[in-house]
């Protein structure tokens, strides 16, 4: 079951309000690549992976990614922070204030909502972990656009910390999957598709 | 600006529970690893001991009873709340 510790994990600050970099940032809250997805992607992959180290890493990462959810939250909140409709429409996100106003929600940078196509779960550890790796990856690179999109130090602070995590959550899933293809090495069976697998 | 005590002690919780998170990572894929094991309890130590400090001021960081007992009124609902420091 999940527990809410009433913090974020990193500070998140901005110098002031964006709401143009706030219609861009909203692509790790429910865009493809983003928070979202990520934690959905592995606290269901969870249930199908063979061996405790895997079922308690996807559980971890997964929990952390919904604290990074909450942190890209807390930076559209204070980027959007007292911006008015006309702020809205100078920044090009109209659309986001008629139909949000300062709620947010969860869509891509170009409104796109979130969909579950974005995430798999095939139920073989190896393509699993593989498709988490590849999620890392684009995850680390959004961020990298992101960083490069603005110039507000602390913003970049935050977005950087955001990053360091997508790194080592790579390395993780990349030790997780060897363990798994070193434990698929010691059985007889390599397709668990009938009853007597193996232990 | 405004909470800045609360955040600076906020701060302290925020730097030792990440050092327990990067370790707990580190571990799902090292079980074995004694010195990682050894330094994940000494951040529960210090992180535990950050908390109360934490928790006695400004209430606290958990609920559903895993926060213990509560002072009157209810503290869970008070803020501010974490997108608002």
């Amino acid at each position: 079951m999940w527990i809410y510790e009433k913090k974020l994990e990193h500070p998140v600050r901005v110098t002031c309000p964006d709401v143009k970099f706030a219609k861009m940032v909203i692509t790790q809250y429910g865009g493809p690549d983003g928070e979202l997805g990520a934690s959905l992607r592995y606290l269901n992959q969870r249930y199908s992976m063979p061996t405790d180290n895997a079922k308690a890493l996807l559980t971890d990462i997964g929990t952390e990614e919904l604290a990074h959810m909450e942190m890209i939250a807390a930076l559209v909140y204070k980027l959007v922070d007292g911006a008015s409709c006309e702020d809205f429409k100078a920044a090009g996100w109209e659309g986001q204030y008629v139909q949000h106003n300062h709620g947010l929600f969860w869509t891509d940078a170009n409104g796109v909502p979130w969909c579950a196509s974005y995430i798999a779960c095939l139920g073989d550890p190896i393509a699993d972990l593989t498709e988490d790796m590849a999620a890392e990856q684009k995850a680390r690179v959004t961020y990298e656009h992101l960083i490069a999109c603005t110039e507000d130090p602390c913003v970049k602070d935050t977005l950087r910390f955001l990053w360091q995590r997508e790194v080592i959550h790579f390395q993780r899933f990349g030790e997780a999957l060897n363990e798994i293809q070193e434990w698929m090495c010691k059985c007889k069976h390599v397709w668990h598709g009938h009853k007597c697998g193996c232990e | 600006m405004k909470h800045e005590k609360q955040t600076a002690l906020l701060k302290k919780v925020q730097e030792m529970e990440f050092v327990a998170i990067e370790l707990n990572l580190y571990l799902d894929t090292h079980p074995c690893d004694q010195d990682a094991l050894h330094d994940f309890n000494c951040a529960v130590e210090m992180l535990k001991k950050y908390k109360e400090k934490y928790e006695s001021e400004y209430g606290p960081l958990l609920n559903f009873g895993f926060g213990g007992m509560s002072g009157e009124p209810w503290q869970w609902v008070q803020g501010p709340w974490p997108w608002e420091l």
